[in-house]
């Protein structure tokens, strides 16, 4: 594979004006950060923004934290290189924000606190349910941070143009994606343990807004090159996918052949629509904002951020195989990692030119933002379950100070980091991009079946809550374990051993209902019950009161 | 596990146990105009989330299963596929909007009501 392809007519210069690009972000952040921390002294400070945020700082946020590496460079990908498939993906990131919308923001914002265990655990018994929650809380972000940090040091040894067997400031390709992994993790610990929610929040605005500026312009140039003519840029994009016709239709990636990649479709799909609303970066956003009616107005502005992103996706992915042509994107990242960049680089004026120089390395830029913003979620949501469900209450049932509480999550922050860039570098030459699917599916599958429970199902109880958590967890994880994206095919995690026996890659399908039905067999088994309780779940969740 | 029957621990912080304040919340969920406010909420989200997450699978399984008519040319390059693909983007819009407009009319006030009376 020769990487250095498309970047060898200036390398240098472009390669100065992302590392400065890289770098003025990342000053900005850290200003950005340093000055939220000024305003960090209660616990409400550190997990929650002190509530402070108005719905659409919010909405912007959650768009931050949501749109990942992987649906800015990987659905343009998707789509440039498999076309109408891609975008078949990326529908089921946007309607999943339906179930967050009418089930599960309102009613969480005004019963819990801090984590999603605060309302999983309201009427049961807190040291069984916390400690189910804050290990799914932080398996969920764990997979979703090593997927993302691998990615991460992958895209800048790509983007920086770092091919095998080059090297920039001496460092060989292996030796600086393992330096972009640790600066990626040093960075997200220093936004979370200075900044908590307040500091992480504002870097998630201020991606979100480079994220789609970026998008808005690249759409605009890539419609105006086509006269805003949707049904030619299609026809020129099939034309040159070098797969015709088909592009347009679905089943280029998925479902190509047999049943098999058929129902793997159906259950990639239900992880997606599920997942979004249990996965726990996410539920703690709503706690940003002061009523649930500012949490469900954050949701209605992520929506509209989301689609409208997704949709302008749509005329990147087939801009870039139009104009770049999927067999240019394909010979410089298989997976089109790149077409985005690629794109960016065609419509500055093309290789070589000051202009495509340019907004490729503020491109790549965007693109490094995004990763630095997900990540410095997902640490602040796993370092406040740790602290707020394991550390206060399933260990010390709540009686610890709030000093001594936020103290344990800015160590659990850095703990937590350490140990994703350790794993991240462990796993550099994996093929790790399932773990993003898999969280989903333990979201889905482990979390949502719990949630749904707990705001509308009288009956439920601790042990149903258990079960619902550790059977939707184990059963997603163990199914993905024997799957060949772990072991059996060439481009399996495992690719020299064989000990798969599930067939499909995404497990959603058995895994999501096995614990909606464990949540109903640990509850039936149980005599514990607590009406009272409920009636007061119901009513705070409805209507507020008591809300904090 | 399966035997215990404790209602709740004894443990001050503990949420799970029931607190004064627990008779005030119990009594408001008796409280017909409750009732009314979970039927308005519900009698919205339930049918709703069914119907979305129907029509969401629906368009996974017709991609599936139905390529011939999803491949089917609408307008120029325009296909089948792309459209129902562009209309999951118009009723994701639709829902949340009018979902909006169903809170702010018709639970905002109950629910603030309601607050307002346990407080």
């Amino acid at each position: 594979m020769n990487n250095v392809h498309y970047l060898a007519a200036d390398a240098g210069t472009r390669r100065g004006i992302t590392m400065g690009l890289f770098a003025i972000f990342i000053a900005i952040t850290l200003y950005i950060t340093m000055r939220a921390s000024r305003q960090n002294k209660t616990a409400a400070d550190f997990y929650a923004a002190d509530r402070s945020f108005s719905p659409l700082q919010n909405g912007l946020a959650i768009g931050g934290d949501y749109m990942s590496a992987a649906s800015f460079l990987g659905i343009a990908g998707l789509i440039a290189l498999y076309g109408y498939d891609g975008f078949l993906y990326s529908i089921g990131f946007l309607v999943a924000w339906l179930v967050a919308l009418l089930l599960v923001a309102e009613l969480m914002r005004n019963s819990g606190r801090f984590t999603m265990a605060d309302v999983l655990a309201f009427r049961m018994r807190q040291r069984p349910v916390r400690t189910a929650a804050g290990i799914s809380t932080i398996t969920v972000s764990i997979f979703y941070l090593i997927a993302q940090m691998v990615g991460a040091g992958t895209l800048v040894a790509l983007l920086l143009g770092i091919g095998k067997g080059q090297s920039l400031f001496g460092l060989s390709q292996g030796a600086a994606k393992n330096w972009t992994i640790v600066l990626v993790g040093a960075l997200m610990i220093f936004y979370v343990t200075v900044g908590g929610m307040r500091g992480t929040t504002y870097v998630q605005i201020v991606k979100a807004g480079l994220l789609v500026f970026g998008a808005v312009v690249m759409t605009i140039v890539v419609l105006w090159k086509f006269n805003f003519d949707i049904s030619s840029l299609l026809g020129q994009a099939a034309g040159r996918s070098g797969k015709g016709e088909a592009f347009l239709n679905p089943g280029l990636k998925y479902g190509a052949g047999d049943w098999v990649t058929k129902v793997d479709l159906i259950s990639l799909g239900m992880a997606l629509v599920l997942g979004t609303a249990g996965l726990p970066h996410i539920l703690i956003r709503f706690y940003t904002v002061p009523t649930s009616r500012d949490a469900r107005r954050s949701v209605n502005w992520a929506i509209g951020f989301i689609g409208g992103f997704y949709l302008m996706t749509l005329a990147l992915g087939f801009g870039a195989a139009a104009l770049v042509g999927s067999s240019a994107i394909r010979a410089q990242n298989k997976g089109g990692n790149t077409a985005a960049p690629q794109l960016a680089e065609q419509l500055g004026g093309g290789p070589g030119t000051m202009g495509g120089a340019f907004f490729l390395a503020f491109i790549a830029s965007v693109a490094f933002a995004t990763i630095l913003a997900v990540v410095a979620g997902l640490t602040l949501a796993s370092s406040s379950s740790v602290a707020h469900d394991l550390y206060a209450n399933a260990l010390h049932h709540g009686e610890v100070g709030e000093r001594d509480e936020v103290r344990v999550a800015r160590v659990s922050a850095f703990v937590i980091g350490a140990i994703a860039i350790v794993l991240s570098i462990f796993a550099q030459n994996l093929n790790v991009a399932f773990l993003v699917a898999l969280a989903f599916a333990v979201a889905a599958s482990g979390n949502l079946p719990t949630i749904l429970y707990s705001l509308f199902w009288r009956r439920f109880n601790t042990q149903g809550a258990t079960w619902a958590i550790y059977g939707g967890l184990i059963t997603a994880v163990v199914l993905v374990a024997f799957s060949p994206v772990v072991s059996g095919s060439p481009t399996s995690m495992i690719s020299d051993k064989d000990f798969s026996w599930f067939p499909l890659e995404n497990p959603g399908i058995i895994s999501i209902p096995a614990g909606f039905f464990f949540g109903w067999l640990g509850t039936m088994l149980s005599r514990e019950k607590n009406d009272a309780k409920y009636a007061e779940l119901e009513v705070r969740s409805l209507t507020g009161a008591g809300a904090h | 596990m399966t035997s215990d029957t404790r209602a709740g621990p004894t443990k001050p912080n503990d949420l799970s146990q029931v607190s004064p304040a627990n008779a005030a919340y119990v009594a408001m969920a008796a409280d017909p105009r409750f009732a009314e406010l979970r039927r308005r909420y519900r009698g919205f989200a339930f049918p709703m989330t069914a119907a979305f997450l129907a029509w969401y699978l629906l368009y996974v399984v017709l991609s599936a299963y139905a390529r011939d008519f999803m491949s089917t040319k609408i307008v120029g390059n325009i296909n089948v596929a792309l459209l129902l693909g562009l209309l999951q983007f118009v009723s994701t819009f639709t829902i949340a909007w009018v979902y909006e407009r169903h809170s702010r009319t018709k639970l905002d006030p109950l629910a603030a009501e309601l607050r307002r009376e346990i407080r």
